[in-house]
């Protein structure tokens, strides 16, 4: 479940949806739902922050999209499968864009898709407690929802083949150092101090505001569009649905570590 | 034992609130700390940064042992 509140400017995203905010077409709707009626004119800044224990978010709902496959004609697959990216990219984009001031706050695992919602904020806030990973190769395919252009945007090259082609984590002092994350606070502190960014943002003027993230943060367009054809042509092999089977069918303890 | 053995024991202990005699080298990490997939990822947390090291998810993947884990972290250091 996804709920948010507007207090002194500052919007309050919360994500709240056990076991770890698993991105599939209920939190998209819902995060539609929120896109839909934000109020920009009277906000400064949007935090994004997860109530469940578990993290920040896991990802894509790997259950969903296996059975979404199951049930699709293989011909309706293509249709369904770029229906479903081109919602999730036109969502993860309107964030991207916001002209708030957009602050992440990271605990626990965030993987996955949930990684690729992170990188549409402004500024990253990570407990000590944060792991980021892009394990979508243990599936044979690459991120799909806007992840690596966002990334690429961030960090260095370097980093990004090494998050990508291994599938490790990270914490999130390593995210520091490697400039993801802007401020790693201790377990429990990141609403805190996202509050405080906020806060601050909240104290410049509209315009000003807007303008420098605009400046600062464009939409990699062309790039995006080249990610969204890479997965759809890798997530139509038979690869991608072995893998899912074998997520959704597999009783190990630890199936959200890559 | 090695010594980091010893400080991932007493880490633990602390952490999850169990008693560190339970945790022996051959005890299994998520049986005997009762932990699930999440927890085990803050615990990679806790422990990188307790021992400065960064241990790759694929040198873990088949480390079930308090003694393997420590291992882990001795060929880190």
């Amino acid at each position: 479940m996804i709920r948010w509140t507007l207090r002194d400017g500052t919007y309050e995203l919360e994500l709240g949806r056990d076991p770890c905010n698993e991105i599939g077409t209920t939190v998209l709707g819902e995060l539609e739902r929120f896109l839909d009626q934000v109020d920009t004119e009277n906000a400064s800044a949007l935090i994004i922050h997860s109530t469940v224990r578990g993290g920040f978010s896991a990802g894509a709902d790997l259950r969903e999209l296996y059975n979404g496959f199951m049930d699709v004609p293989d011909k309706e697959q293509e249709p369904r499968l770029r229906e479903f990216i081109d919602r999730i990219h036109s969502v993860m984009d309107r964030l991207d864009m916001l002209p708030l001031t957009t602050i992440g706050v990271v605990h626990g695992i965030c993987f996955g898709g949930g990684f690729e919602l992170a990188l549409t904020c402004d500024i990253l806030i990570a407990e000590k407690s944060a792991r980021f990973a892009f394990p979508e190769l243990r599936l044979g395919i690459v991120p799909g929802f806007g992840g690596i252009p966002r990334l690429r945007r961030d960090v260095s090259n370097a980093v990004v083949r090494d998050l990508l082609l291994t599938g490790r984590s990270i914490n999130a002092k390593k995210a520091v150092t490697c400039g993801l994350v802007s401020q790693m606070v201790p377990v429990g502190a990141g609403l805190r101090a996202a509050r405080n960014t906020a806060e601050q943002a909240n104290k410049f003027d509209p315009e000003s505001r807007r303008s420098c993230k605009a400046f600062m943060k464009p939409l990699p367009t062309e790039q995006l569009e080249e990610e969204k054809e890479l997965f759809v042509r890798l997530a139509l092999r038979p690869v991608l649905q072995a893998a899912l089977k074998k997520f959704v069918e597999s009783d190990d303890p630890r199936p959200y570590l890559p | 034992m090695s010594a980091s053995f010893d400080r991932l024991s007493q880490l633990c202990a602390k952490r999850y609130s169990v008693d560190a005699s339970i945790i022996k080298p051959e005890g299994d990490v998520f049986e005997t700390l009762k932990i699930d997939s999440f927890q085990a990822a803050e615990l990679m947390s806790e422990l990188e940064m307790e021992f400065d090291v960064e241990i790759p998810d694929y040198e873990l993947q088949d480390i079930k042992t308090f003694g393997a884990l420590a291992g882990a972290i001795d060929a880190r250091l």
